[in-house]
């Protein structure tokens, strides 16, 4: 059996990074692990998103819709956009932040304010102010690591080694900041 | 050791372990990333094209001149590089050559989707598919060997999710061998009518022996899980299938996919009672089934355009889906990608959307296209590389035939798409008396493909310093008299210099001259040149704004509009001050943010 992680946001956002210490991890668990993306013209400013799929024997690279048991977002509408790839009964993580597109950037159309609750309703949620934190932390880019933490207690499978993932994909000179943020991130789900 | 590549990177490790010593490309997702990765091996050489003719023909005079040899383009590429495919297709290799064509099922960054495991058939070159990282790299290998011993350029035909889905590779060492002595062949290089006549029948020779050797390829093999239902499938399609069917039916794997094995195909049908195909794009597979006699089900049952991918392999032979919630679509609206905060690009559309109904505006391949989208709406036409200047210039000659009709065709291509096959475009218009306005988007960087180096740069793929060509000087070497440099965040001075162009009667050239936003490396002048770039931010004046949105017309996506305060804000963490907003701001209520000066 494999298990599937969606993991969705805005070009720029750092979906990739996010996915990549992710599948780090898994590989180092020993797992078969295949993850897909699909880059070129949409990581301007547009919709992004990474799939991570893990197991003893891993074929198709990507996510059929309800087949995710995690779903990971770094921005609200885009879990709005995805939320078809959730399992009934998976988790979503969101990350609890707006960013706007050309059609709701220049008030042609509103950007929908009651999306969290409305998602919370269909699955079960965990909302992360990570954005906010991160900025709080002194990056707003390490958003991703602390959606990552959120993301690690939620996955609930003990002995993977996400420091050592992390080590293993971030420049040395941002390690300390990016640990602090996973930590952070750990202790946001319950 | 096991690592976990994309198929990209794992083509790469290939050709290292293959003991290429000369590899080509010109970027174009999903390929982009094979050569970028190669040249991180120290022992090949590596080098950017201008255009995908070029790499294959530089890779072919590698071969010839006895070293192993790679090329790798997008599926459109190939087209470009077809000229020299057929007829090295008849030559043959002294080192080996492989080519490979990344293609696009489902188009997610492409113009069509074109198939081109047709061109193995068309070219008669011997083809390979390869479904994950793991055959990706072992194939390339093979395809060297191959090459090598049946005397042929060998196309290795991936897919977007072979290219850019990741899996565990197991390595192997590079296995030297060699650069082959040089000895002159006349009569196998020089393809003139006589030597081409013969060289057709070795080609017809050689398709007789490969058809041999694909009956028994080890990348042609059939998996028995003793069912009824057999699955014919090759490339990211057999995982598909796999995921789907699992070990309830039986695999013809398919790997080697020019000539195709007869026989192992028609014994296959005739083993099982229904037979599935599951191939992305044309009936390629199915097509040579039929034409055995066979009764299989392919396109009649699976959608004809698109990724096969699991749900619509179930959809199409099982009928459902794995249950899934229902997106609410009043909780998202649309998010097409567009233009970063401080790309240059933007001035030059903003000022150019003003003159829009006297223009008919001929598009290009690159980060410029985006200007189709809100607030822009710019594209009268986006064909292929290189094609604005030469479509532009047809559309304006016809344009010209008519009395009632004065509008100018203005053409727009960026610095890589000029370099590629914009040049050969130029030269048309200029020696036909030609009266287009063409623009060179120059933004010193091959933008959209990820920040590839290119002669106009001063860098190449190696990070050392080449001679930086300016497209100025080349464009006036060209005859053209009127051109003019301008800078893009310059709202005045572009809105004058495309009302001078529309003066004129003739052909003009406007260069936009102002660096990506995303571009890492500068040359020293570069910096003396785009003084100040990115390192201001501006502000809005929240007294002075009266919400009128005419800001937001210049598409940033660092203007946010507040319904509820009616005024604009500008998103601090993200704006590089290119002034561009400031511009166009009627009530001066942008201004530079003191504390970032």
């Amino acid at each position: 059996m494999s298990k599937s992680i969606k993991v969705v946001g805005v070009g720029g956002q750092g979906t990739i990074l996010l996915a990549k210490i992710l599948t780090t991890v898994l590989v180092n668990a020993g797992y078969d692990v295949k993850m897909s993306e699909i880059h070129g013209m949409s990581q301007r400013g547009g919709s992004v998103s990474s799939e991570i799929r893990f197991g003893d024997k891993v074929n198709s690279p990507v996510i059929e819709k309800g087949d995710a048991s995690i779903l990971v977002s770094l921005e609200q509408m885009e879990a709005a956009r995805h939320i078809d790839y959730l399992n009934k009964d998976g988790i979503l993580i969101v990350n609890n932040y707006k960013i706007h597109s050309m059609v709701t950037l220049n008030g042609k159309v509103k950007y929908p304010n009651n999306i969290i609750d409305e998602l919370s309703k269909q699955v079960k949620t965990y909302v992360v102010d990570g954005t906010k934190q991160a900025i709080e932390l002194g990056f707003d880019k390490v958003m991703n690591i602390i959606i990552l933490g959120a993301l690690a207690k939620a996955l609930g499978i003990s002995d993977l080694k996400w420091e050592d993932a992390i080590k293993e994909n971030v420049k040395p000179k941002f390690l300390e900041l990016n640990l602090k943020a996973f930590r952070l991130g750990l202790s946001q789900v319950n | 050791m096991k690592k976990i590549l994309s198929g990209n990177e794992a083509v790469a490790r290939g050709v290292y372990e293959a003991s290429v010593v000369f590899a080509s490309a010109y970027p174009g997702t999903p390929s982009t990333e094979i050569l970028q990765n190669i040249s991180t091996y120290k022992e090949i050489y590596s080098e950017w094209a201008p255009n995908e003719k070029v790499a294959l023909e530089t890779a072919i005079g590698a071969s010839i001149a006895g070293g192993r040899s790679f090329a790798a383009m997008k599926h459109v590429g190939l087209n470009v590089a077809a000229d020299p495919l057929f007829t090295f297709a008849y030559t043959g290799v002294t080192g080996g050559c492989v080519v490979v064509t990344a293609d696009e099922p489902g188009m997610h960054s492409s113009q069509n989707e074109q198939d081109n495991r047709n061109y193995a058939k068309f070219a008669k070159i011997p083809m390979l598919e390869p479904s994950n990282s793991q055959e990706s790299k072992d194939m390339i290998v093979d395809a060297y060997a191959l090459s090598e011993l049946y005397d042929s350029v060998v196309l290795f035909r991936m897919t977007t999710r072979v290219c850019h889905s990741k899996s565990l590779v197991e390595f192997k060492d590079r296995k030297e061998v060699g650069i082959i002595p040089y000895v002159k062949k006349f009569d196998k290089y020089v393809a003139v009518p006589a030597i081409g006549r013969s060289l057709r029948h070795k080609v017809e020779e050689r398709t007789n022996k490969l058809k041999e050797y694909s009956e028994h390829s080890k990348w042609n093999y059939v998996v028995n899980n003793h069912a009824e239902i057999g699955v014919i499938s090759s490339g990211v399609s057999f995982e598909y299938a796999n995921e789907v069917f699992g070990d309830t039916v039986n695999y013809l794997k398919l790997g080697f996919t020019y000539p195709l094995p007869e026989k192992l195909i028609a014994d296959f049908c005739d083993n099982n009672k229904t037979i599935y195909i599951i191939e992305e794009n044309d009936p390629y597979i199915e097509d040579f089934a039929r034409s055995l006699g066979k009764k299989v089900f392919g396109k009649d049952l699976f959608p004809y355009t698109g990724e096969m991918t699991p749900d619509v392999i179930k959809r199409a032979v099982l009928g459902q889906n794995f249950e899934s919630l229902v997106p609410n679509p009043e909780l998202f609206v649309g998010r097409p990608p567009t233009f970063c905060t401080g790309c240059p690009h933007r001035g030059f559309f903003y000022e150019l959307g003003k003159k829009r109904k006297k223009i008919i505006v001929s598009g290009d391949i690159g980060c410029y296209s985006l200007a189709v989208g809100e607030p822009y709406n710019m594209m009268d036409s986006l064909i292929c590389m290189g094609a604005s200047f030469s479509a532009g210039h047809g559309m304006q000659k016809i344009m010209d035939m008519k009395s009632d009709d004065d509008r100018r065709v203005v053409t727009v291509m960026g610095d890589s798409t000029f370099f590629h096959t914009g040049i050969n475009s130029l030269i048309n218009t200029v020696y036909n008396n030609g009266n287009t306005i063409n623009v060179i988007l120059d933004n010193r960087i091959t933008g959209m493909t990820g920040q590839q180096d290119n002669p106009g740069t001063g860098f190449n793929l190696s990070h050392e310093s080449s001679v930086i060509m300016d497209i100025e000087k080349i464009v006036r070497a060209l005859g053209i008299q009127h051109v003019r440099r301008v800078n893009p965040n310059n709202l005045q001075e572009v809105k004058e210099t495309i009302n001078w162009a529309l003066e004129l009667e003739t052909t003009s050239v406007i260069i936009t001259d102002w660096p990506c936003k995303l571009k890492k490396t500068y040359n020293d002048d570069d910096m003396v040149k785009y003084d100040k770039m990115w390192q201001t931010k501006d502000m809005v004046l929240e007294d002075k704004c009266v919400g009128c949105k005419a800001c937001l017309r210049s598409g940033c996506a660092s203007l946010v509009f507040n319904v509820e305060k009616n005024k604009t804000e500008i998103n601090s963490n993200t704006c590089v001050g290119c002034d561009v907003c400031k511009q166009i701001c009627p009530y001066d209520a942008i201004v530079k943010d003191d504390r970032y000066v």
